[in-house]
């Protein structure tokens, strides 16, 4: 089988057969094929925002059950049955609620901000394989794709922010860009580390690298999932990817307690909407990312499983990755701003580069060698100990800084005299 | 390939049409009743004070210069992890200087204090 024949889409290849041959009856000859493409490209995109709109709405009502029952309560359940259609109730309700526009806001920046949010955290979805050939744009650079078009939000946030010309909201978006700035830099190392072994940047071709079904002429090497080569970026990945879409406990841009509601304190109504959107987008496409470059994508674990489709694979482990994230949101307190910034520089980096380097290093030397899978395993799991090692002694160092600064409560002293 | 950026190019204007048919829709069905109470400055019932566009903290943009020199290095190490397989042993020796330089510059920092937020 032809690799990148293999790769194009197997619906498109039959819709594409039955438009070629329904619209060369009357076009010209020289005018089918674009029109065809054109075709196929509208009803693909449209396929992927219903799945994204789709998976989104009910992303929302699982959050709301869950951290419910995290903390002992129901949840959405008014709306139909078991709350299923309170997503639909909500979407009504953002819809019909007045807009208010602030004074003094910056009116172009304020309001383009709002229309900016959701683009980029849409157009990620284009590169991510769901299956065997279910992709809609195989890009030979799709993970740069990926992080590049998923790294533009961070301007919008900003945007929103400055626009409304409030003290919450600038003090929200100078957070959320300090925080989304630097935790992409531990997010990339990780992603590095796979790439060394995967030595493609192509997401279809990381998927097929890691399981067991090959495609001729695509390698497979190592055929396991990454995160059992790269755990340690896995988890780095995990920590980085939670801040870079501000999720609890890196919500410190829109902590309530003290900031009102962040950057988008000042909007209402369907221009909130925009945000509640994009961010949910966000988390599914993050899951979808960690899912396509850890977890083995669409691959089942083992060939014994693969009678199972491709996708069912895929929306479960992404499932998985989302369901994680709502635990991590109903499970623990909220970052300070300092501890977050230096938790991401002073460890997390760190470790990162340490990570890329010892990958290439002892990828390079079990390749010289001709190394045995076995070995190969063996020396991964080394350099991973020795960076947990490295890991939890700068943790440990660092906190030990933070108590000498005389930032942890005292216990009060109780005097003699006092008593 | 072509058909590829095609199809991102398709998918990205209907992603920025997306926001717009929302606003639409919700410009019919919404009332707009405004007011200068209504479209005043969100505070806590009170009367704002003082302009939101101040001088910033400092940290923020030490911040903003270390992720200068990062991104730019993580743009690097793109390629070089794609063509890994391919390159000869010496790329690695290459590859370690590289880091080297950087992880240099990051416990430079480190050391100044540019990494502390206080």
């Amino acid at each position: 089988m032809n690799p990148d024949q293999s790769f194009s889409p197997v619906v498109a290849t039959e819709l594409r057969e039955l438009l070629t041959n329904a619209l060369s009856s009357f076009l010209p000859t020289s005018l089918v094929d674009p029109v065809v493409n054109v075709t196929i490209w509208l009803v693909v995109a449209v396929v992927v925002l219903v799945v994204v709109l789709f998976s989104m709405l009910y992303a929302t009502w699982l959050e709301r059950k869950i951290v419910g029952r995290i903390q002992d309560r129901y949840g959405a359940n008014r709306v139909g049955p078991f709350g299923l259609l309170q997503p639909f109730a909500d979407m009504i309700k953002i819809l019909i609620k007045e807009d208010v526009t602030p004074t003094q806001a910056h009116r172009w920046v304020y309001n383009l901000g709002s229309m900016l949010i959701v683009p980029p955290a849409l157009i990620v979805f284009s590169v991510v394989p769901v299956g065997m050939g279910l992709i809609p744009a195989d890009l030979s650079v799709g993970v740069l794709f990926f992080m590049a078009v998923g790294a533009t939000a961070v301007i919008p946030i900003f945007m929103a922010g400055w626009g409304s010309r409030n003290k919450y909201t600038v003090i929200g978006s100078m957070r959320a860009v300090a925080q989304i700035v630097s935790y992409e830099i531990p997010q990339v190392l990780a992603i590095v580390g796979v790439l060394v072994l995967a030595g493609t940047l192509s997401m279809q071709r990381v998927v097929l690298s890691q399981g067991p079904i090959h495609v001729e002429g695509v390698p497979d090497f190592p055929g396991v999932w990454f995160v059992f080569l790269q755990p340690i970026a896995f988890v780095i990945f995990l920590i980085a990817t939670a801040a870079e879409i501000e999720r609890t406990p890196f919500d410190v841009p829109e902590a309530e307690s003290e900031i009102i509601a962040g950057y988008h304190t000042e909007y209402a109504g369907i221009k909130f909407g925009m945000f509640y959107l994009a961010i949910y987008f966000l988390t599914i496409a993050a899951a979808a990312f960690g899912t396509v470059m850890f977890l083995g994508g669409w691959q089942p674990p083992i060939s014994q499983l693969s009678f199972i489709p491709g996708w069912i694979w895929f929306f479960g482990k992404a499932l998985l990755f989302i369901l994680l994230f709502m635990w991590l949101r109903g499970t623990l307190p909220r970052l300070r701003v300092d501890q977050m910034m230096e938790m991401c520089w002073k460890v997390l980096v760190p470790v990162g580069l340490a990570n890329v380097f010892t990958t290439a290093l002892v990828g390079k030397l079990t390749y010289e060698i001709d190394a045995s899978p076995a070995m190969v395993f063996f020396g991964f799991a080394l350099t991973n100990v020795l960076l947990l090692a490295v890991a939890v002694w700068l943790v440990s160092r660092w906190r030990s800084k933070r108590s000498n600064q005389g930032l942890r409560f005292e216990e009060p002293v109780v005097t003699e005299s006092a008593v | 390939m072509a058909d590829n950026w095609g199809f991102v190019a398709v998918f990205t204007l209907i992603a920025l049409g997306f926001p717009i048919l929302a606003f639409a829709m919700s410009w019919l069905v919404r009332p707009h009743r405004s007011g200068p109470i209504k479209n005043s400055t969100y505070e806590c019932g009170l009367e704002t004070r003082g302009d939101a566009w101040v001088q910033f903290k400092v940290q923020y943009y030490l911040f903003a210069l270390i992720f200068v020199v990062f991104d730019i290095e993580v743009a690097y190490l793109y390629p070089w992890a794609v063509a890994y397989n391919r390159l000869p042993l010496f790329a690695l020796f290459e590859m370690t200087i590289f880091i080297g330089l950087l992880a240099v510059g990051l416990v430079y920092a480190w050391r100044k204090g540019a990494l502390k937020w206080a």
